[in-house]
Parts: structure tokens; C-alpha cells; sequence
């Protein structure tokens, strides 16, 4: 069991910034988010794209912003649960809440923070007939263990980066890599085009575009795709495989924190924006992208500032009746719990001569 | 108001909207529709208009003139699913006098 102060589900810039604000009240964070890094939408869909309204910022990129947002936060330590989705919560006796992901990764804290965006990133599933009954039985959307394609024939469809980096790298395990697409040309970084190139001449990957796959071959398993490449064939073909990755992306769903008992509305969680960000459910906040309440704007800037005064009201709850007043960090400097102290040097009082 | 343009709409479950969308306030077709809630938040427009989702993603059913599609867009029609000839995304057709008359289609929801 993995216990904190602020359970902060979503580990995109408002669930980072949040770490912070907790941190400068002693409390502490922990974040799980169903990616495999943090950032959320600004590390997964946008990293290379510049954003013009962080307030200082006259222009940063996605990915840059969350780096600075890890280093802002770093000395209060946040513990983190990736590549797992916050499936149910508990409530305990005592108040507080216990948080269960799909893999079975308990977290209990007084306080939960939904920082969670658009949602959990879910892969896209190609419309494919009989897909649904080859799932786990040779079909993997995502791939989270690459040895398990060790001396296998592996195909892979799609045109980004994902599918051009996991050909490149399966070419050395697997026994035999086809990637699928539907046009001749990729979205993708210009070194894995060239490499997947490279691979292609050398016939370590076998490409096949323009072209589509359409059905699956097998009983218990996977045992080929049919393929379809229409201005080129004219009938469809078979490719024998032991895997078929399906590579197209993600896409957010707000998931299992919508059968949470929170009030909901236009796929947003309802919240109390005259005071605190508070669901209906006491101890349970929503902040960013995630909330809705009137006027809401899904500005990176309003989540920060959503984060801040939800930090306030946890102070409230995980310490009740303790006197706190608003101290600036220009002042009071920031401590650290690695140990680290931050402050503003002193000024020097000498005489002049 | 002149500057406005009648475009109609035909949301995700059939239904045909006729809707006044504005060409003063560089808006793209996806923000018409975010506009006017013809499809719920959260299910078009997730990448904010950057081509990069095809959460936007629409049939167009008149021969209007449009912006020729640009790269990211070709690209990511590529990879989206219940695609046809006549798709585009809502996100790169900005709304301008000559899209008086429009006709367009919400393609489903993936």
C-alpha cells in the first residue's frame, strides 16, 4: 500500500504543479498516471509544439514545460504509479480513500486530487471485424513486454512514431517484422523514417504500402492478417504472423473515474469553483482540464491556479483546525523534503567609505 | 450579421443543424461545432486543433473550394479510421465568405 498526503490522479502540468503547491504546506504527493511518463497531453500528443500562454513564458515547448514543471517539484519528493489507470476508490472509515489501479496498485490518502485531463490516453482500436476475438491471443495494442516477441513473426500497422520505433527495435528480436500502412510516406521522426529505410534494404523489415489489414487468420491464436491493397492487388492477401500490433495512437477517455459517484457533465467532473475545487464527494477535488464548473476555461494557467487553492483545502482536511497563513516564497524560501533549502541570499549591510 | 456564413451540420447521431458561424473570429469548422455543442466535449477537438487527433474529423458533402490539405493533415487522415474520399479535418477549414452553403457530416466518434 502506497500511502501520501494528495493522491493526485493525472500527472500532466496541473497534477505536477500541484506537487509544488502541496510541498510549500508540507504535504506530500503521489501521482498515477495510465501513460508511461509524465506530462500528459503536453508529453504525449503535443512535445514538439510551442505554447504561447504560460504566464513568463513568451513561448515554450510542451515538452520543455514539463521538464521545468519535474524540476519545480522535485525537491518534495512526489512518488509516482505509471503506466497504470486509477480504476476504483474506497472509502475508509477514517476519511480517507484507498485507489486501486488496473494492475492491482493500492495508494491511500486523506485527500484525492483528479488532475486527469481529457481523461486516460486509450489505445485506438482499428475497425477490424474480428479483432475483439484475438485480443491478448496475439493481438497487443501496446507493447509492454518486447520479449515476448522473441523468434516470432511480428506485423505491425500504422504510420507514426510509434509504429516506425517499435519495427526498428522488434527487427532485432522478433524473427520477422512487417509494417503496414496505409500510405507510402510516415509521420515520424526523420531518422526512424531513414532507419526504417535502412532496415527495409538490408531485409530486416518487410514494408508493405499502401496497404490496409482487414481481417485476421487463426483459431486460438493469431496465426496471419489478411491484407488489402487494393490499386495495387487486386485481391487480398494473407500474411502469416504470430503477432499483429495494431499502432494508431491514443486517445483520452474519461474511464473508470466516471462511475466514481461524481457528479458529472459534459464529460467533465462538477466542481465548487467559489471555494475550493471540491467534488460532490468531500475530499475529493478536480482540477484542470478535468473540472467543470461556469466560465471554466482548459488553459494550462487556470489548472495551476485551480491547484493552488485545492492545496489550501487539503491543508484543511489533513490538518484540521491548524493555524496556516499564505507565506510568499520570496520570504519564507522553499525547504525541501530531500533536505534542500532554496531562499533568496541576504542582502549585504556595509558601510561605504 | 453579413459577416456571418450558414453552414449546416449533421451531428454524430444524424441530425442536420443550420448554424451562423462567424468569419472575424479565425475560427476553424471544429470550433463551430465545439460552439455550438453539436458533439459532446471531450469527444472533437482533443488535440485543440492541431491535426494531430482526427477527433475532428468530417465528411464534406458540398463542392466548396477548401484549403488544400496541408501535410500533418493528409498524414493524419492516414491513420484514422472510417475514412472516404471526401473527409477532412473540421480543424484545418477555416471559416470564410466562400464557405456559405457548406454541407458537412460529424464522422463517428473512435
Amino acid at each position: 500500500m502506497i500511502k501520501t498526503d494528495i493522491l493526485i490522479i493525472g500527472a500532466g502540468p496541473t497534477g505536477l504543479f500541484t506537487v509544488f503547491e502541496a510541498g510549500l504546506l508540507k504535504l506530500k504527493c503521489h501521482l498515477i498516471d495510465a501513460l508511461p511518463q509524465p506530462g500528459g497531453q503536453c508529453s504525449e500528443i503535443y512535445p514538439k509544439k510551442p505554447i504561447y500562454d504560460i504566464p513568463a513564458y513568451p513561448e515554450i515547448l510542451a515538452g520543455d514545460l514539463t521538464d521545468k514543471l519535474l524540476e519545480q517539484c522535485k525537491q518534495f519528493e512526489p512518488g509516482f504509479t505509471l503506466g497504470e489507470r486509477a480504476e476504483t476508490i474506497e472509502k475508509q472509515e477514517d476519511g480517507s480513500f484507498i485507489v486501486t489501479t488496473n494492475k492491482g496498485t493500492k495508494h491511500q490518502a486523506p485527500v484525492v486530487a483528479i488532475a486527469g485531463g481529457l481523461g486516460s490516453f486509450e489505445p485506438r482500436k482499428p475497425l477490424i471485424h474480428n479483432i475483439a476475438d484475438f485480443e491478448d491471443k496475439g493481438v497487443e495494442y501496446i507493447i509492454k513486454d518486447p520479449e515476448i516477441y522473441r523468434n516470432k513473426r511480428v506485423v505491425i500497422a500504422g504510420g507514426g512514431d510509434s509504429a516506425l520505433d517499435w519495427s526498428i527495435f522488434l527487427s532485432d528480436v522478433a524473427s520477422e517484422v512487417t509494417l503496414i500502412h496505409r500510405r507510402n510516406e510516415f509521420r515520424g521522426h526523420l531518422d526512424s523514417v531513414e532507419k526504417v529505410q535502412e532496415l527495409k534494404n538490408q531485409g530486416k523489415i518487410n514494408l508493405i504500402t499502401p496497404a490496409e489489414v482487414t481481417g485476421i487468420v487463426g483459431d486460438s491464436h493469431v496465426k496471419g492478417v489478411v491484407v488489402s491493397q487494393a490499386e495495387h492487388v487486386p485481391t487480398d492477401f494473407k500474411v502469416e504472423c504470430d503477432h499483429f500490433i495494431p499502432l494508431f495512437g491514443l486517445s483520452p477517455k474519461l474511464g473508470p473515474i466516471a462511475n466514481w459517484g461524481l457528479e458529472i457533465e459534459k464529460n467533465a467532473i462538477k466542481v465548487n469553483n467559489a471555494l475550493d475545487y471540491q467534488t460532490n464527494i468531500p475530499g475529493i477535488f478536480a482540477v484542470g482540464d478535468v473540472n467543470i464548473y461556469p466560465g471554466k476555461l482548459k488553459l494550462i494557467l487556470c489548472g495551476f491556479h485551480e491547484a493552488t487553492l485545492m492545496c489550501q483545502a487539503a491543508y484543511q482536511i489533513i490538518n484540521p483546525g491548524k493555524r496556516y497563513v499564505l507565506k510568499y516564497t520570496t520570504v519564507s524560501g522553499v525547504d525541501g523534503f530531500d533536505g534542500t533549502r532554496k531562499e533568496a541570499p541576504k542582502a549585504v549591510v556595509k558601510a561605504i567609505q | 450579421m453579413e459577416q456571418d456564413v450558414n453552414i449546416k451540420i449533421t451531428d454524430r447521431d444524424g441530425i442536420t443543424h443550420e448554424v451562423l458561424a462567424p468569419t472575424d473570429m479565425a475560427m476553424n469548422l471544429m470550433e463551430v461545432v465545439r460552439s455550438y455543442e453539436l458533439a459532446p466535449e471531450g469527444t472533437i477537438g482533443i488535440c485543440g486543433g492541431m491535426a494531430m487527433c482526427a477527433s475532428c474529423q468530417c465528411y464534406v458533402n458540398t463542392d466548396h473550394h477548401l484549403p488544400e490539405m496541408q501535410d500533418d493533415e493528409e498524414a493524419m487522415l492516414s491513420e484514422a479510421f472510417n475514412v472516404k474520399d471526401n473527409s477532412r479535418l473540421g480543424c484545418q477549414i477555416q471559416i470564410t465568405p466562400e464557405m456559405e452553403g457548406l454541407e458537412v457530416e460529424l464522422a463517428p466518434e473512435t
